[in-house]
């Protein structure tokens, strides 16, 4: 049943110093709200616990793509659209590109937000295995001040993550140093459009003479969290790839995923395929 | 209950509403402008499709207080009068529209897409419409009628939003 808006409150400071200065008085009361597509289907459910919102949909502070020869730092209040559109993020970053255009609809991606993207913390979220491969960092903001954090150590299990009830996400900063990663990614969900996946890879490899020299890949609903594969990684690291190779990491992901039956999958289905998505990326090396 | 401000279809309007109140409600309750439909209630379907400042939305995701000072552009606003916008034209003549549910939601759909593709090939139609589910029509004849409408003269000349 729907909820009953009478009994909500939202309100939407001029700037993000009065937004955290809201967080800061009583921490932990509130809840942000930018595009509205995941806190919007909990009302709709009867199922949005927070009684008090703030509204940062309209902080041009939290919209910007600001761009240097070394890196890009996206904030949090960018939408998909926004991501989609950026020449940077189409000639630097196809694993985010690609994650961002299978985001929901035209329509979604017009209102949702990378940030919220990140902070609503579901194990199945598009754009984390892109930014785990890409090896992100995040700033955290509140009224005590800005920190920064390897995105890698933002998850810290099922929906929780390392966010302190008065902090704000601001930023997302990723590296311009992928030139000659070969990247790869694939969601399998139930149809192509608007589904929610069943299991995701994004990866991103470098190899010199056939050996794997980096390797990086973030995984979506194989744990209860957006997760780097790292036990993985290390199988393949300085390897050449080779029958024997693709064994060993196949082996190794199964050790480090830990998938669950649901309504979308099971635990079984997920495995396999993921391993199988492995597979397909190796063998494209 | 908040004061909102917003501009529906050219017009200003203010309303009394609470804050979190869906933008959808506002318009079939406070304004009485009943073409977008719900269908979901949740973003999947598309059928409470607006344009807001000009971007497609699902009206039931926004809360009314994110739409104050924004323009919106409902079914009601894209028809000139009693003359059918070019797109609407096109989807009646294609047999675009069958139960009529989604196609408030698809006009707008395709409106946006037509803004950024002016002759979209048929995945690009596919992704633009992606979020509006029909159940009747299979949607082949809605796909003809962007198709034809991307080939028909003041498509996008529509009532700007903006």
């Amino acid at each position: 049943m729907r909820s009953n808006v009478l009994q909500y409150d939202l309100t939407a400071p001029a700037t993000l110093e009065a937004v955290l200065e809201i967080l800061a008085y009583e921490p932990g009361e509130y809840t942000l709200i930018a595009g509205g597509t995941e806190i919007m289907v909990a009302l709709a459910a009867g199922r949005l616990a927070a009684k008090k919102l703030v509204s940062i949909n309209h902080l041009q502070e939290l919209r910007f793509i600001a761009v240097t020869p070394e890196a890009i730092t996206i904030g949090s209040g960018t939408t998909f659209t926004d991501l989609r559109k950026h020449p940077v993020i189409q000639s630097d970053f196809p694993l985010l590109k690609q994650a961002a255009s299978w985001t929901g609809s035209i329509a979604n991606q017009n209102r949702a937000t990378l940030g919220g993207n990140i902070v609503n913390a579901s194990p199945a979220a598009d754009t984390p295995p892109a930014l785990l491969a890409c090896e992100a960092t995040l700033t955290l903001v509140s009224k005590r001040g800005t920190r920064t954090m390897p995105y890698t150590d933002f998850h810290l299990g099922y929906k929780k993550t390392a966010l302190a009830p008065d902090e704000l996400l601001h930023s997302i900063h990723i590296k311009r140093n992928l030139n000659g990663y070969i990247p790869y990614t694939r969601k399998v969900g139930t149809r192509n459009a608007q589904a929610i996946s069943k299991v995701a890879l994004a990866a991103l490899c470098l190899t010199a003479e056939g050996v794997v020299k980096d390797i990086r890949i973030g995984a979506a609903s194989l744990q209860d969290r957006p997760a780097r594969l790292t036990a993985t990684e290390q199988a393949l690291l300085n390897q050449p790839i080779t029958p024997a190779t693709i064994a060993a990491a196949r082996a190794a992901l199964l050790t480090e995923t830990h998938p669950i039956d649901d309504i979308r999958s099971t635990a079984q289905y997920r495995a396999h395929v993921a391993a199988n998505l492995l597979e397909e990326f190796l063998l494209s090396l | 209950m908040t004061q909102i401000t917003l501009t529906i279809n050219g017009q200003p309007r203010t309303i009394e509403a609470p804050p979190l109140k869906r933008l959808l409600d506002v318009l079939r309750e406070d304004l009485h402008l009943t073409g977008a439909k719900e269908g979901c209630g949740e973003g999947e379907c598309g059928s409470c499709s607006v344009l807001l400042n000009g971007e497609l939305v699902n009206s039931c995701l926004v809360p009314i207080l994110q739409a104050e000072g924004a323009h919106i552009t409902t079914i009601e606003g894209i028809a000139s009068n009693e003359k059918l916008h070019p797109i609407q034209q096109c989807f009646l003549e294609q047999g675009g529209a069958q139960c009529g549910i989604c196609t408030p939601g698809m006009i707008l759909a395709t409106h946006h897409l037509l803004e950024k593709y002016p002759q979209p090939n048929l995945l690009q139609i596919q992704e633009g419409l992606a979020g509006n589910l029909c159940r009747c029509t299979g949607y082949t004849r809605i796909f003809q009628a962007v198709q034809q409408a991307s080939k028909t003269p003041g498509t996008n000349s529509v009532p700007s939003p903006i």
